[in-house]
């Protein structure tokens, strides 16, 4: 698309021809890179596209089925991390492996593939820091540090090996926006040397602040490359997301009955060490209507999800209200004795026991509603009824109610765990992400009790990452970005660059503007 | 080749089978190691596992052996399949004696039936009292009660010592560190004439019937297994793990207690330095031999109550050490660990590739 400035240097990485499959799944598929000494280059895409496949195979933590890789104009095999390293690639994962209890430069003695003179470590560090204006102690330890600074011991870890190519996986993910700041700025002194950075975000501002050049995935292929610097943030999204839309057809959503679900200035701090603090949510849902919540993953979904459900009750009573009742502090039994029941992303181990058959998955959350448990002794019988009624109603693929759930593949357990939560007839569902990892026919039959559970006047909250499911469902829809939600919109008014756009993390101060003027406003990097 | 293949589902005939196997393979084991070192190792493993089992004048002494094991395990495993590892058993024994000591010296000069439930109840308090201490600790700071359960078992002993020793020293005992007799009211009615067998073993099969149906038809049980195997999903239930937490270490710390009191009110009669037998730690044993199930529980306390009936046994026979019993039940426990593995794998033959 765009000429690189100097089409003369031998590229430092080029990938070939790249397949990597795993069973069900090709999560690569015939990809090809390149990234030149000195370059910026940001692997962009949904989760889910194929990013961390690609990095752990030039990592050296997982070998491509196909395809070949070259260091410096030489192919070359990369069968181990440690060969990595030996090559001269750094890379700093998304999740840290440090020791809490350990100082700064204990932790990068330990991470070094060689034993290294503690003095001599300790000079080289402070050179390192010292040359790249890096504020860390080495001396201190390591659960006094921010996240910020936690990412630098693993930054000064790799420098330590004089990379050639770092890996930055999701970076910013875990940082504060001033973090961030500081961090590009390292990033590009590292650049300006002659190390090759790869970058992989999903974060648009970012990567128009930060890469020269973008490779984009979707679906574990290549479906463009581009220069960021120029390339609009929209046509970026557009990519990334996949245009492709099914036209809907929405129902009637101006009817909207009664206020059900009131959530207001709801904050609720993350769960250490990643969790995403939900600041001020509110929205409401209404009888008869599904509201859309759309969001990259890590966003706040699973936070916003559980304190919801209860599992983390708020502290202020009146931050949720379910048919006008205060019920912010209460926990998930009684919420659902209510009529809210939740369905969380995960299904194995949260929304369900995968030890347990069937029968027994129905008594852990349909008991505060139906009379399974009467005085504490569980009813066997009518437990089996239940789980049989849900089994034939949502046409679960089972042998019987004694299954355990384990066995169930994961489109059936769904749909087990959708039926549990629709049978008991709540007057408000949430659910996270109801059709991930589920195969298109039950997908589509998930979809259909949403509709029709809304349809009798119950209020459904949908949160996903996949909009064209949320298209299809919501009647309005808002976006989840760092834990703050923006204001609903009517799904009717919105075109899916503005949706990408928002959930990139580039939705200007939020509704505010049409469509096409506010795209080309948000262009612009909200920080860089 | 032999290799290991992965079961699709864990197989529920292995899950009975696999204690059995271990019982057999900890024999021959036994037969070998004990061989090896010299001694008659066939005889030595019959007179273990088998001969408490064909004498049946063994038979009461099996199930004096067998309560304790019993109503301690029953408690253990309900804490263990939340997650919950009450280590320290043999403390919270030590400590129901104590407290129904407490009771039996305070009542010494009294009679009346209430005596006795008084020392029960006391036995009870005690053992909870001591398994409360690693509860909070775990529930309010996160400290593992693996370590404090454990740890607190040798406090008790040395409390056990020190009260033996001092303040509750029989004045008429000839300065032996042990406490008075209990009178009869204090005592545990034998239930057989001319033998050991006390009241502990029915109330040891009523309370594993109770513990069964606790577990497997209440919401409490429930509660317990979901925390223990998905503890995401209990919350999510509405299920709260310090609850169970507190629940359970209660429970098996009480159930340690009453089986300690009634040690001390059945075959002890009294408190010496020699009260804390293992039981607490033998126990552990039992319950994984009984696969954490109540009923099953009640088959594991008889075979490792027969390694110490045959034990005895075979120190006179094959004179074998008296910590050839403590062997036998290690190498159960190590055994029954490794043959569980045939419950999700299964052995096959690794066909070469053409």
């Amino acid at each position: 698309m765009t000429q690189p400035p100097d089409q003369t240097v031998r590229p430092r990485l080029a990938l070939s021809h790249i397949s990597k499959s795993f069973p069900g799944v090709k999560a690569n598929e015939d990809i090809s890179l390149s990234v030149r000494p000195g370059e910026i280059h940001a692997l962009l895409g949904e989760n889910g596209a194929g990013k961390s496949t690609l990095v752990k195979i030039i990592y050296g933590v997982q070998q491509a089925d196909e395809g070949s890789i070259a260091w410096n104009g030489e192919t070359v095999a990369i069968p181990s991390p440690k060969a990595a390293r030996r090559l001269g690639i750094g890379m700093v994962f998304q999740h840290f492996s440090l020791f809490d209890a350990m100082t700064v430069i204990e932790n990068i003695a330990l991470g070094l593939d060689e034993a290294v003179d503690r003095d001599e470590l300790k000079a080289r560090v402070a050179a390192i820091l010292d040359s790249y204006s890096l504020p860390l102690d080495p001396e201190r330890e390591v659960h006094t540090l921010s996240v910020g600074e936690r990412q630098r011991i693993e930054i000064v870890r790799c420098l330590l090996q004089k990379p050639k190519l770092l890996i930055m996986d999701e970076p910013t993910s875990v940082l504060t926006p001033q973090e961030v700041d500081k961090l590009f700025l390292t990033l590009r002194q590292i650049a300006s040397e002659g190390c090759a950075i790869l970058y992989i975000s999903h974060k648009l501002h970012e990567i128009k602040a930060l890469c020269e050049a973008a490779t984009i995935l979707r679906g574990g292929k290549v479906v463009a490359t581009c220069d960021p610097k120029i390339e609009t943030t929209k046509r970026m999204a557009e990519l990334m997301i996949g245009a492709e839309l099914r036209q809907i057809v929405h129902g009637d959503s101006s009817g909207a009955g009664a206020v059900r679900l009131s959530v207001s200035g709801l904050t609720l701090a993350g769960e250490p060490p990643f969790g995403t603090d939900l600041e001020g949510v509110s929205f409401e849902a209404r009888a008869g209507e599904i509201l859309g919540i759309a969001g990259v993953a890590g966003n706040g979904q699973s936070e916003l999800l559980t304190a919801l459900s209860g599992e983390r009750p708020a502290t202020k009573a009146d931050a949720i209200t379910l048919d006008g009742k205060p019920i912010g502090t209460m926990s998930a039994g009684p919420r659902r004795a209510l009529g809210l029941a939740c369905v969380p992303e995960e299904r194995n181990g949260h929304a369900a026991v995968p030890d347990f058959s069937l029968a027994d998955n129905s008594i852990l959350t349909a008991r505060h509603r139906l009379p399974l448990t009467p005085l504490g002794i569980i009813s066997t019988g009518d437990v089996k009824n239940f789980a049989d009624s849900v089994i034939k109603r949502f046409d679960v693929r089972t042998t019987g109610t004694a299954a355990l759930a384990r066995s169930l593949s994961g489109g059936n357990l769904q749909k087990f765990i959708m039926g549990r939560e629709i049978g008991q007839q709540p007057g408000v569902l949430v659910v996270c992400q109801p059709t991930w990892g589920v195969d298109a026919g039950a997908a589509a039959a998930i979809r259909q009790e949403l509709v029709d559970l809304a349809a009798k006047g119950s209020a459904v909250v949908v949160i996903s990452q996949d909009l064209d499911e949320l298209l299809e469902l919501a009647d309005r829809l808002c976006v989840i970005n760092e834990g703050r939600l923006s204001a609903p919109r009517a799904v009717a008014e919105l075109g899916i660059d503005e949706i990408g756009l928002m959930m990139g993390g580039v939705h200007g101060e939020s509704g505010h503007g049409a469509s096409g003027h506010g795209a080309s406003d948000l262009g612009e990097p909200a920080h860089a | 080749m032999l290799e290991w293949r992965r079961r699709r589902e864990p197989s529920p005939a292995m899950l009975y089978a696999s204690p059995l196997i271990a019982v057999v393979l900890t024999m021959l084991i036994g037969m070998i190691v004990f061989t090896a070192m010299g001694y008659d190792g066939f005889h030595a493993v019959r007179d273990i596992f088998l001969t408490p089992f064909l004498e049946p004048q063994r038979w009461a002494d099996l199930g004096v052996k067998a309560a304790p094991l019993v109503i301690i395990a029953l408690g253990l495993a309900i804490g263990f399949r939340a997650n919950v590892w009450n280590i320290g058993a043999e403390g919270q024994y030590i400590m129901g004696a104590i407290a129904g000591t407490g009771v039996a010296l305070a009542t010494y000069d009294m009679t009346g039936w209430w005596i006795l439930p008084a020392m029960a109840l006391a036995g009870i308090l005690g053992g909870m009292a001591w398994a409360a201490i690693p509860a909070f600790l775990r529930v309010k700071l996160q400290v593992s009660e693996i370590l404090t359960s454990l740890m607190l078992t040798y406090v008790a002993v040395q409390g056990l010592y020190y009260l033996v020793r001092g303040p509750w020293k029989d004045p008429d005992g000839f300065n032996f560190p042990q406490t008075r007799m209990f009178t009869t009211d204090q005592t545990l009615p034998v239930m057989m004439e001319g033998s050991l067998v006390h009241l502990g073993i029915p109330v040891a099969v009523i309370i594993a019937l109770v513990a069964w149906l606790l577990m497997e038809k209440t919401t409490a049980g429930y509660a317990v297994k979901v925390v223990g195997l998905a503890p995401a999903a209990a919350r999510h239930g509405g299920f709260s793990a310090d609850r169970v937490t507190w629940a359970t270490l209660l429970a098996s710390g009480g159930l340690a207690g009453l089986a300690g009191l009634f040690e001390a009110a059945g075959p002890f009669g009294q408190l010496t330095p020699q009260f804390p037998t293992g039981y607490g730690f033998t126990a552990i044993i039992v319950a994984f031999l009984g696969r954490l199930n109540p009923l099953g529980i009640v088959f594991g306390g008889i075979v490792l109550a027969a390694t110490y009936v045959g034990g005895e046994i075979a120190q006179t026979t094959v004179r074998l050490p008296q910590a050839a019993t403590g062997m036998f039940q290690a190498l159960l426990l190590f055994v029954l660990l490794a043959t569980d593995v045939l419950v999700r794998y299964r052995i096959g033959w690794k066909v070469r590739a053409a």
